[in-house]
């Protein structure tokens, strides 16, 4: 990639950064928090934006950050307050702003009219000092500085801002139209100050220099003895005589930076000098620096400042460094010291200091694949010595005991890599919600929780699109109106509340809010109208929550422009599947419900246990199991011709054959033969799931179905074991669910054969 | 379809047998080719998805094409051959009895499927060209998979 | 032996400009991300022969950066540009009192750039 294209990439994703701190910090301050950190940081993120998006010449984008900028340095200044209205005006700007960000990325256009209002309402609060039009170009915005401003035309723009004293008018038109030489006669008087910025006049004869021939003299007239010497006193003044072709403010260029530092004086010597000449001495009489030395009796090793001053008199050699500040030799200009001669060897070790590298993802998951083939080689290899009978005790297998337990220390560290905290898809949600209440005219206050929670990066990236739908759920259809939530004894204002945590390996992400909670008998007769359930259907409050989750089912009486989109919960849900997640819901009417979403850490491992099937080998989750246990003739009840349940602890528990619900084998299993694993699914519901025996347990890569070939009803992914072989990791919550859908299909089999 | 010989591209295919009958695709789709090799059954997919295979740590499911078009299933043996495609963005292994050889052709050689072939030819069959008196269908290889949505439902 | 410069900013993307355009010309390039970081890479590194800073910054702006390095005995010689933007023409004249050197105006082109560096380093 063209090496500015590449920092363009680096530059957008810094604007996503940077958006998101502008966000946070505006949360911050519209809770209060309105110390300077939070302010500048605010600040800092609008100028970002802007200072990389002028060095891409991305004009509406800087445009509009520069408005915002203003305002936002106002608020810096304490000129304006930042009040909650101007806080909320802020926070739509900002909204705009990363509508910019995204415009000039993806080379789309932000609405002119939404941009504009932003921008006015942003100038507005400025209050006293209105921003004057904008150019698209011209950003100066700096009227009545201390500066003097150049009564000289300045070609390129530079040092507008500093100018020099004033020069005597008719100079320019004086200059020659063409590139013809011309003497010029400079002054120089440097003050101390030019040396303490580290400016030396022995680079501003260098830079002169570069634009034709010159003469250098010095004049030493006002250098004390050097008893009264003041080591970093400016003394000396010099007069340069320069022949160029180049125009006046090409020389004044020069001493941009000293300005202010430095009495000067630029004149064309065809032009009368109207300004008062230089010094007593004259300028032609050679600055005897010897004679001065002597003068002060005192025992100053004098020659190497003779040979610098040499140096620098000798127009064609190039300038030394000089340290204004080296205190053995008194004269201001002379040292040879500290700066010169250091040799630059530990520069590159320095640039190692910082903590953090960035890396192209790609090159870790790249890492990640082959560590997941390396996890997979070393069972094949462990099967092979097992399978080879060399002893557990021998050498052999001791050594891959050791490797087995590196090569996941490896796998842990790699996956660790790749771990994000969940913030980045979090803050993105104060936008969403802002827009939602907008649209739907309630008012809500977004909670967040557990941002720091970290999960891997594929995870997360496939969280915003459930997220955002629960949330815009939550708000829509679960939030009252505010004068409903008033007459309900609420406060007008709604809660939507969404967290992340940690628990059992897996993240467990809540979305959940204090509105009116699901509206049971209306969303049964919903399902009954859609044919989604038999009018005498029999459920428990529980199983009327699930019934959103169906396909087909929509609770919106419109579909509104927010909930729609084409995507119902049922569609989540799949989203959620498809990753390895449950998703659940739990309600109460006229409090609120809560969504839950749980997800395995990565997606790349899984600890699982692996299972025979009739001739399959199958991989349960490990997370899903609570226990496995061999059933007992007494415990197993029939219900029915071909549904079994099992006593568990004094708790009846469906049992289900794997293989009939996988369609491995047609006559079931005898439970007295198999093995039975406890497991819990979506919304705590326990099932016993009947397979033939346990191999053991062990930690399998994940390898996707669906991105291989499609989503298989009943299996979550598939994976390599160390023969070889794929194995299928089953989706234990589908399986369970089967059993009804099984029921279903053997019914209507029945119906079309009778 | 109308293209003028003169300037007609030509195109490499890779023939391959299924029982008696002879068909082709596109080199360029093909990844490679490899002996068979048992593969994992997956529950509830129709019978001409064979399961999947482990092809160098990446999880290839395996058509039995000649089940697909409604010959007779395969009975595997080592003998048998799995071609590797690329459909879209997805590699499927299609399982067949042998590979012939590789055969170049203009594309005004494939003639159109003729109206007698039955509905699943006409469906998998995109064209037929004839080739030292050999008869070799042009598969379609796109719709070798079984619908997304057909099964999602 | 190449100059060493010495960049003090906390953006990625202007860090990574300066990397290329002073890379482009020779320069050795030592990256600080603000104010306290540069402090720190100056005592470990070998002694720069410019330093470009940000003004702008967390932890410590670019003003607090210039004066801990003129106090410094060993950098307090050491050229400092500053990078402003047009507007920021106070901040420039409060960058100069601090004891800054020269500044370069955002965004600048490269050839600008290694012309102010030009300028001020030996």
């Amino acid at each position: 990639m063209d090496p500015l294209e590449a920092i363009k990439v680096t530059f957008f994703q810094e604007c996503e950064e940077q958006l998101s701190e502008l966000e946070s910090g505006l949360l911050a301050m519209e809770q209060g928090e309105t110390d300077s950190e939070t302010v500048n940081a605010v600040f800092r993120a609008v100028h970002s934006i802007k200072g990389g998006a002028g060095a891409f010449s991305l004009e509406p984008l800087v445009r509009f950050a520069h408005v915002f900028e203003t305002t936002l340095d106002d608020v810096r200044a304490g000129k304006l307050a930042p009040d909650n209205n101007v806080v909320k005006v802020m926070l739509r700007a900002a909204d705009v702003l990363a509508d910019h960000v995204r415009a000039a990325r993806d080379g789309g256009v932000v609405e002119e009219a939404r941009s504009q209002e932003l921008a006015s309402a942003l100038e507005a609060l400025n209050g006293e000092a209105p921003l004057a039009p904008i150019a698209s170009e011209d950003f100066d915005d700096m009227p009545g500085l201390e500066f003097t401003p150049l009564t000289v035309s300045d070609d390129d723009g530079i040092g507008d801002d500093f100018g020099f004293t004033p020069l005597a008018a008719g100079i320019i038109e004086l200059e020659p139209e063409g590139p013809a030489l011309r003497r010029w006669t400079v002054h120089l008087r440097p003050k101390n100050a030019l040396y303490a910025k580290a400016n030396e006049t022995g680079l501003l004869l260098r830079e002169l220099k570069r634009l034709g021939d010159i003469q250098v003299s010095i004049d030493p007239a006002d250098l004390p003895g050097l008893a009264e010497l003041e080591p970093e006193h400016a003394y000396l003044s010099w007069t340069i005589v320069l022949t160029t072709d180049r125009s006046q403010s090409d020389i004044q260029e020069v001493f941009e930076f000293v300005d202010g530092d430095c009495d000067l004086t630029i004149t064309a010597d065809d032009v009368p000098s109207s300004l008062p000449a230089m010094g007593e001495a004259s300028i032609d009489e050679p600055f005897d620096v010897m004679a001065l030395i002597q003068q002060a009796q005192a025992d100053v090793q004098a020659a190497p400042a003779a040979a610098i001053m040499a140096e620098i008199l000798a127009p064609a050699a190039p300038a030394p460094v000089f340290a204004a500040s080296a205190p053995s030799i008194p004269v201001p200009v002379a040292a040879t010291a500290a700066a010169a001669g250091v040799a630059p060897d530990a520069a590159h070790g320095a640039a190692a200091q910082q903590a953090t590298i960035r890396v192209d993802l790609d090159r870790v998951d790249r890492l990640i694949d082959l560590v997941g083939e390396l996890v997979i080689n070393q069972a094949m290899l462990a099967q092979r010595v097992t399978e080879s009978g060399v002893p557990r005790s021998s050498n052999i297998a001791m050594g891959l005991d050791d490797l087995e337990h590196l090569t996941r220390e490896i796998q842990d560290s790699v996956m660790a890599i790749r771990a994000q905290p969940v913030k980045s898809v979090f803050q993105r949600m104060p936008r969403l919600v802002r827009e939602v209440a907008a649209m739907t005219g309630k008012q809500v206050r977004l909670v967040t929780e557990g941002e720091g929670t970290e999960v891997d990066k594929t995870v997360i990236e496939r969280l915003t699109d459930p997220i955002t739908h629960m949330i815009r759920n939550a708000i829509d259809h679960g939030l009252e109106r505010p004068e409903v939530r008033v007459a309900a004894g609420k406060g007008p204002e709604g809660t939507v509340r969404l967290s992340a945590a940690h628990r059992s390996g897996r993240i467990v992400i809540e979305v959940s809010d204090d509105g009116k909670g699901i509206d049971r008998p209306r969303v049964r007769q919903i399902a009954i109208d859609k044919g989604l359930i038999e009018v005498d259907s029999n459920l428990s409050d529980e199983d009327v929550d699930n019934l959103i989750f169906m396909p087909g089912f929509s609770t919106a009486s419109s579909v509104s422009d927010i909930s729609g989109r084409g995507v119902g919960m049922d569609v989540v849900k799949r989203s959620i599947q498809g990753l390895g997640g449950r998703i659940a819901i739990t309600s109460r009417p006229g409090q609120g419900s809560t969504f839950t979403l749980s997800l395995p850490l990565t997606l790349a491992v899984l600890d699982g246990m692996v299972v025979s099937v009739c001739d399959h080998t199958l991989v349960a989750p490990l997370t899903a199991i609570i226990e496995s246990l061999q059933p007992k003739a007494q415990d197993v009840r029939a219900i029915g011709p071909d549904a079994y349940v099992i006593a568990i602890r004094d708790t009846y528990t469906p049992l289900i054959d794997v293989g009939a619900v996988l369609g491995y084998r047609t006559t079931p299993l005898d439970p007295t033969k198999g093995v039975a694993l406890l497991v819990e699914g979506e919304g705590g519901a326990r099932a016993a799931l009947m397979v033939d025996a346990i191999q053991g347990q062990r930690q399998v890569v994940i390898k996707s179905l669906e991105a291989n070939y499609r989503q298989v009803e009943g299996i979550a992914a598939a994976t390599i074991l160390g023969d070889g072989r794929v194995a299928l990791i089953l989706d234990v919550d589908n399986v369970v669910a089967a059993r009804r859908r099984e029921k279903a299909r053997s019914d209507a089999k029945l119906a079309a054969a009778g | 379809m109308t293209t003028s010989s003169s300037n007609s591209a030509l195109r490499e295919l890779i023939s391959f047998q299924i029982g008696a009958q002879e068909f082709c695709v596109d080199i360029m789709s093909v990844r490679e080719i490899r002996g068979w090799t048992p593969a994992t059954p997956l529950p509830r997919t129709p019978v001409f998805v064979r399961g999947v295979i482990n092809l160098r740590g990446a999880v290839l499911p395996i058509v039995d094409l000649g089940s697909r078009l409604g010959l007779q299933m395969t009975e595997p043996t080592e003998r048998h051959v799995i071609i590797v495609t690329r459909i879209e963005e997805q590699l499927v292994g299609l399982l067949v009895d042998a590979v012939c050889d590789i055969i170049t052709v203009r594309d005004d050689q494939i003639q159109s499927t003729p109206d007698v072939a039955s509905d699943l030819v006409q469906q998998f069959v995109k064209g037929i060209l004839s080739m030292e008196g050999r008869m070799i269908s042009l598969i379609y290889l796109e719709r070798v998979l079984p619908d997304r949505e057909a099964e999602a439902a | 032996m190449s100059k060493i410069v010495l960049t003090v900013d906390d953006s990625r993307t202007m860090r990574d400009m300066l990397m290329l355009a002073l890379g482009d010309a020779g320069f050795t390039v030592v990256q600080a991300v603000d104010g306290v970081h540069g402090l720190e890479v100056l005592e470990s590194m070998a002694m720069p022969d410019v330093i470009i800073t940000d003004i702008n910054m967390p932890r410590m702006d670019g003003f607090g950066f210039i004066e801990g390095v003129r106090k410094s005995e060993r950098h307090r010689a050491t050229p400092i540009l500053v990078l402003t933007t047009e507007s920021d023409s106070v901040k420039k004249e409060r960058a100069r009192s601090a004891g800054a050197t020269g500044w370069i105006v955002k965004p600048f082109n490269p050839d600008k750039l290694i012309d102010a560096v030009r300028r001020v380093a030996a």
